[in-house]
């Protein structure tokens, strides 16, 4: 993935402007979460729902991953956007407003307007000033979705949602086949535009913002800009990935604006690994049945061990489970 | 006119008695903060460490309060020391990022730690007798406990400003707040510096936590719940400093209380909109050192 640049013979130079010119290119490897996802479909008959949300999930973490891994902007508040798009949804199916399709576009139309306008505010800071405003904002949208309940339906949650079936023909069942081709389609798209925007020169200069943003407005990119940019961008894939979830659950609740929702995805997103586009593939699905299996045996403990192995993935894991691959396949290579 | 005056001091009283809370947990966040750089996310939890040992010590061993209040400050200080020493040591100067998912984990095992240990459900604080009732001041009746708390959180912040001021311990602090490597070079032992000053605002926050059971109240879910106060008072009051904080609790106590008071209905949603208005004319908070 990495490609070191060091000054050297015509070769060396000519091999890492090959490389430069190849890393846009689709990999082998790059299909395996979709044939795993295909192949899933048939092998894991029973748990089309879980695998559904997962998507939901994976896409979610995903739209987090462009702003912790490539642009650094770590954020705790990563859940606004996503409640934004699952009560958008939501507010739509049980107004009588059931085309999953339009809720999709709208509900990205929502959160990445929340997303432009949080940012315009948010970014002219950084660090911990920077981590309390996106909480606040998730916390702000939260209490209001939590008083408006005339709306919202409040702390019970938004019930009587109506979807249609997908262009009028596939309706949502309950054991969740739809729901489950439906969320795949979706995150394909989603990780489509993901992987364009990290492989363009937009997505560079976000590497380079992150990197040395001094650097990048001495060069005159424009830093702030661009930052906003995907910010909204981030906000708009999070928002689809709420109102998916809202869809195939056909139920909002103030959970999906909480700070342990944006604690429980950063927490996804780094077991995975963070700023490898794929992170998000590996460490929802980990999380997610890890949790479906042990919070069935002891759900208190869950929240425990998941804290203990956050610590001990930051102290001796960096990187997560693709960091800690990535290491030792250089380690094989340099023998 | 009457009314309103005693609304008016009332929401002053109340507030004034959260500031202190506040203050007092959120405090050992900004010297933290401003000395090391460190993201400690996981702050509350010794707050909250703070709360279940005062009420429990109370409640199940009968201790009285001002023992119960030692040792809950005696073992929170430990454990931070402890914590210090195995886990923090290892990300100072390392990336902001790091920082967050440790502090985050940690909260994460507290809440699970919290819940299989004392239950899904919130501990009250049952203040000693002495404590309880009402007080008559200038005519007017106070809540015994909570004009304990404001002379209690007087006292403490007089005795820390003080102590940062006058003491060689708080002129090393604030010489390494301000210019870390150049106390270095002069010689101060800034590891061991951390250590104490990390441990005194983790002795801070329990005693926060423990006296402030009855504004926070305690459950598994504290140093989740709660994180958002503290951030706020440490960000708008600018961090690493000491008053600032003072300053930001003072707004968030009493404009909260106020708020609640006023408009119920519409909950915390004030603080939060005050808190985005405050940063977006002050980026550094009230306090901040402007680059």
């Amino acid at each position: 993935m990495t490609v070191s640049v060091s000054p050297g013979s015509l070769e060396d130079r000519k091999a890492v402007i090959d490389a430069f010119a190849r890393r846009h290119r689709f990999k082998w490897y790059e299909a395996i979460p979709w044939v795993a996802a295909i192949a899933s479909y048939f092998a894991f008959d029973s748990y089309h729902a879980l695998g559904a949300q997962m998507f939901a999930t994976i896409l979610f973490a995903l739209s987090l991953d462009l702003l912790i891994g490539f642009a650094g902007i770590v954020t705790l508040g990563h859940a606004a956007f996503f409640g934004v798009g699952a009560y958008a949804a939501g507010i739509m199916a049980a107004n009588g407003w059931q085309e999953p399709l339009s809720q999709l576009l709208v509900a990205a139309v929502a959160a990445s307007g929340v997303g432009f306008a949080s940012g315009l505010i948010v970014l002219r800071t950084a660090g911990l000033t920077l981590l309390m405003q996106t909480l606040v904002v998730a916390a702000l949208l939260q209490e209001l979705a939590n008083k408006w309940s005339s709306v919202t339906g409040g702390s019970d949650g938004l019930l009587g949602m109506k979807i249609d079936p997908i262009f009028g023909v596939f309706r949502f069942d309950l054991y969740g086949d739809t729901a489950y081709v439906y969320c795949l389609v979706v995150l394909f798209i989603g990780w489509l535009i993901a992987r364009n925007i990290v492989y363009s020169s937009f997505g560079r200069s976000l590497t380079g913002i992150r990197e040395n943003p001094n650097r990048m407005h001495a060069i005159g990119a424009p830093v702030d800009g661009r930052k906003i940019a995907i910010y909204t961008i981030s906000a708009a894939l999070a928002g689809v990935a709420g109102a998916m979830i809202a869809q195939t659950t056909a139920l909002v609740g103030l959970n999906t604006l909480a700070l342990s929702k944006s604690g429980e995805l950063i927490i996804m997103l780094v077991i995975g690994g963070v700023g490898q586009l794929y992170g998000a593939f590996i460490g929802v699905p980990l999380y997610m049945i890890a949790q479906d299996r042990f919070s069935q045996i002891d759900p208190i403990f869950w929240y425990f061990w998941i804290g203990l192995f956050m610590i001990f993935v930051v102290v001796f894991a960096r990187g997560g489970v693709l960091g800690v691959c990535g290491r030792l396949l250089e380690r094989r290579s340099s023998r | 006119m009457s009314e309103f005056l005693s609304i008016t001091i009332s929401i002053l009283f109340h507030g004034v008695a959260m500031a202190m809370v506040l203050y007092l947990i959120s405090v050992g966040l900004s010297v933290t903060m401003g000395l090391m750089g460190f993201v400690n996310l996981a702050h509350g939890a010794f707050a909250m460490a703070g709360g279940y040992m005062l009420v429990l010590l109370m409640k199940q061993q009968h201790w009285p309060f001002g023992l119960a209040l030692l040792a809950a400050i005696v073992i929170c200080v430990v454990m931070s020391l402890i914590l210090e020493r195995l886990l923090y040591r290892r990300l100072y100067g390392g990336g902001e990022l790091d920082q967050v998912l440790m502090t985050m984990g940690l909260i994460f095992a507290s809440v699970g730690a919290a819940t299989w240990l004392f239950g899904p459900v919130s501990q009250s604080l049952e203040p000693p007798a002495m404590l309880r009732g009402q007080i008559n001041f200038l005519g007017r009746d106070f809540p015994t406990y909570r004009s304990f708390l404001i002379l209690c959180g007087a006292l403490l912040v007089t005795a820390l400003w003080l102590g940062l001021e006058r003491t060689r311990f708080g002129a090393q602090i604030r010489a390494s707040v301000d210019n870390l490597r150049m106390a270095q070079t002069l010689g101060i032992n800034t590891s061991r510096l951390f250590s104490i000053a990390f441990a005194l605002g983790s002795g801070l926050a329990a005693l926060g936590g423990g006296l402030g059971a009855d504004f926070l109240n305690v459950g598994p879910n504290y140093a989740l719940e709660y994180l958002v106060y503290f951030l706020i008072v440490v960000a708008v009051g600018g961090l690493g400093s000491i008053r600032g904080p003072f300053v930001a609790a003072l707004i968030v106590g009493v404009s909260d209380t106020a708020f609640k008071y006023l408009a119920p209905q519409y909950g915390a949603f004030f603080i939060y909109a005050i808190t985005m208005a405050i940063l977006l004319w002050r980026p550094r908070g009230l306090f901040g050192q402007s680059a």
